[in-house]
């Protein structure tokens, strides 16, 4: 069964490795000190349909982002870690969009790529930990979803059995085709990129990138049509603009705040045997252990 | 009518706790805006559910009881929860931030095209002023979460859809109960046919291993932690000898899980569980904000740690600058011989 299947995923600042430098002193975050990257949980998902591809040759696997340009990036790095194609869905509309209006995007673009068997998209994003987008994404489409995906066990006659994680343990489901998995950070890690993808593919661009003054590969690009990175707006899509961006989202933030943690006058010990003593016995005297 | 719903999370017949929590603190913010608070639940057997929910206040109990609803699947709860909802009108609809609930939230969301908020740890009931048009909507449910990796604390409003939706951490909303063991509010029994579709059970369970938890982290009396700066699984494995001793569990950063030195069982932190032990024991953690909001609130805070401005140290008790691998081996060694 050659399978058409989609893959969501997005760019965002690398928030695990958040140093001195990532706080403004003003308390904004300032992203320029954090590099952006393909989210971690997407990768997985991304392996899940490489894997899916070599059970089912002739299958298609389309990575699909929406962001600004520069998401781009990632759209390179998942055809050089094995994607047939690759769609960035760029709209000032959709800017300032929360869970609900985002995932309205995602579905009108999906259903423009037409028919598809499964969406895989991660769990969740690092930058907003919401793992909203996956199940609104399903529900838009009117299909099934399986949340935290682990393995995918077997996919025969329609029906995809999928294991996932539960609290505390693990559940086996059953589900008919077409659904969407969104796939949690146990799963198998992404394959690495393939340095030969990459000497094709990094010449690949969106339409916008082929247009700026630069662009180096003009003539690759015209040879293949690989090599082009779908581009599409709101009105690409056929997608209503007051359920897209800020105006679809009905969520407004109404603050934000910098954490601070009230500092406390601490104790301090070197690691020398009479410190490590004297603390340990303080500690005993202190009912602090013991 | 805009009362406050709670939907009550089932583990067999047995309420989850962290919808014990969501009931207590509706029943606050019902009082608050002089409203009901409303309860749900969906399952096999609910025989027992109203000795355990009434005693948090709950006004109206709606139960769903078909063998079909037990375990959870998304479809045929989002099915029932979308037309109770949309019969009873309620103002804010509360839900805890497990597996169940962040798989289930999102999906009766988007169907009824309502804001959600994920993962809040503090609700409030305030004003929101709409700066576009400049109107001001009094008494609005203010969902507070962590954002950016737990960096920011944002404030999350719906101004104009209703209900309000907010998945809610376990943990981190206190129990209260406030009727005496022999209050019972007012339990409406529905007829599930009424609610659900043939199509809404497509997705079926094979299988499900539920094992007991394998740590006890949420409430050990000592949590041994250890960060990134531990540098190996060797070193980490330290942790246990440590934590076994002390009567303690072992926790961990998602970036020691992230390196392989122990399982995400055992993260502490906004993703992972909030923790508050008597003693904190955190080694070789610099102190992101992402893990701080996890065990803040722990009595006593130890930092072991080569960095002597590792940013934990500011919130620690006793702070310990040296490696770790040569200060833990230390430190159990002069307990052993001091006890």
């Amino acid at each position: 069964m050659k399978l058409n299947i989609i893959v969501l995923a997005k760019q965002v600042p690398d928030t695990r490795n958040v140093g001195g430098d990532a706080m403004n002193a003003d308390g904004t975050i300032n992203r320029a000190a954090l590099p952006a990257i393909f989210n971690p949980e997407d990768l997985n998902a991304l392996e899940q349909a490489l894997r899916l591809k070599e059970e089912h040759p002739g299958s298609r696997i389309t990575v699909l982002t929406m962001g600004p340009q520069r998401a781009a990036d990632i759209l390179r790095e998942a055809l050089y870690r094995g994607a047939d194609e690759a769609v960035l869905l760029s709209d000032r509309a959709f800017a300032g969009a929360d869970t609900l209006a985002t995932s309205y995007a995602l579905a009108a673009a999906i259903k423009k790529i037409g028919s598809c068997d499964i969406v895989l998209c991660g769990r969740q994003a690092i930058d907003g930990d919401t793992a909203q987008v996956g199940p609104q994404v399903a529900q838009q489409l009117g299909i099934p979803q399986v949340t935290y995906a682990r393995r995918i066990v077997s996919l025969q006659d329609g029906h995809i059995t999928v294991e996932r994680g539960i609290e505390n343990g693990v559940e086996t489901v059953k589900a008919p085709l077409p659904l969407l998995l969104t796939v949690d950070g146990a799963a198998a890690e992404c394959r690495p990129q393939n340095v030969y993808r990459m000497l094709r593919f990094h010449r690949a661009a969106t339409p916008t990138e082929q247009a700026a003054e630069g662009f180096r590969y003009s003539a690759q690009v015209a040879a293949d049509e690989a090599l082009t990175i779908k581009e599409w707006t709101l009105a690409d899509v056929g997608g209503d603009a007051l359920r897209c961006g800020l105006s679809g989202s009905p969520t407004k933030v109404r603050k934000v705040e910098n954490i601070v943690f009230q500092a406390k006058e601490s104790k301090r010990y070197t690691a020398s045997d009479e410190d490590i003593k004297s603390l340990v016995g303080e500690l005993l005297s202190n009912h602090t252990i013991g | 009518m805009n009362n406050i719903l709670v939907y009550c999370e089932l583990d067999a017949a047995r309420v989850a706790e962290v919808s014990l929590e969501l009931l207590s603190k509706g029943r606050e913010l019902a009082n608050r805006l002089g409203v009901k608070l409303e309860a749900v639940a969906l399952g096999g057997d609910l025989s027992s559910v109203e000795s355990q929910v009434y005693p948090y206040g709950v006004d109206t109990l709606h139960l769903f009881e078909d063998e079909r609803l037990s375990p959870y699947t998304t479809q045929p709860h989002t099915s029932v929860l979308c037309k109770l909802i949309e019969e009873e009108q309620p103002q804010i609809f509360l839900i805890g931030a497990t597996v169940v609930g962040r798989d289930l939230a999102p999906r009766v969301s988007s169907t009824l095209g309502s804001g959600l908020t994920a993962d809040c740890t503090a609700l409030e009931i305030g004003d929101y002023e709409d700066k576009k048009n400049g109107t001001k909507i009094e008494n609005l449910l203010y969902s507070i979460r962590p954002a950016f990796g737990g960096n920011i604390v944002a404030t999350i409003v719906n101004p104009h859809h209703r209900p309000q939706m907010s998945t809610v951490r376990e943990g981190v909303m206190p129990l209260v109960k406030c009727q005496p063991d022999t209050y019972v509010g007012n339990t409406v029994k529905h007829n599930v046919e009424d609610y659900v579709t043939a199509a809404d059970f497509a997705v079926s369970i094979i299988e499900r291993h539920v094992q007991k938890a394998e740590n006890n982290l949420k409430g050990a009396a000592v949590v041994v932690a250890g960060g990134y700066g531990m540098g190996s699984k060797e070193n980490f494995d330290m942790l246990h000898t440590l934590a076994h001793l002390l009567h303690g569990e072992v926790g961990a950063t998602r970036a020691a899980i992230d390196a392989g030195y122990t399982t995400h069982d055992r993260q502490i932190g906004q993703t992972g569980i909030t923790v508050r032990p008597k003693v904190y024991i955190a080694c070789g953690i610099s102190g992101q904000v992402q893990h701080i909001s996890g065990m803040q609130e722990s009595s006593i805070i130890i930092s072991v740690n080569s960095d002597h401005d590792a940013p934990i140290n500011a919130i620690a008790d006793y702070v310990v600058t040296g490696r770790v691998e040569e200060v833990i081996p230390k430190f159990i060694n002069f307990y052993q011989q001091k006890q």
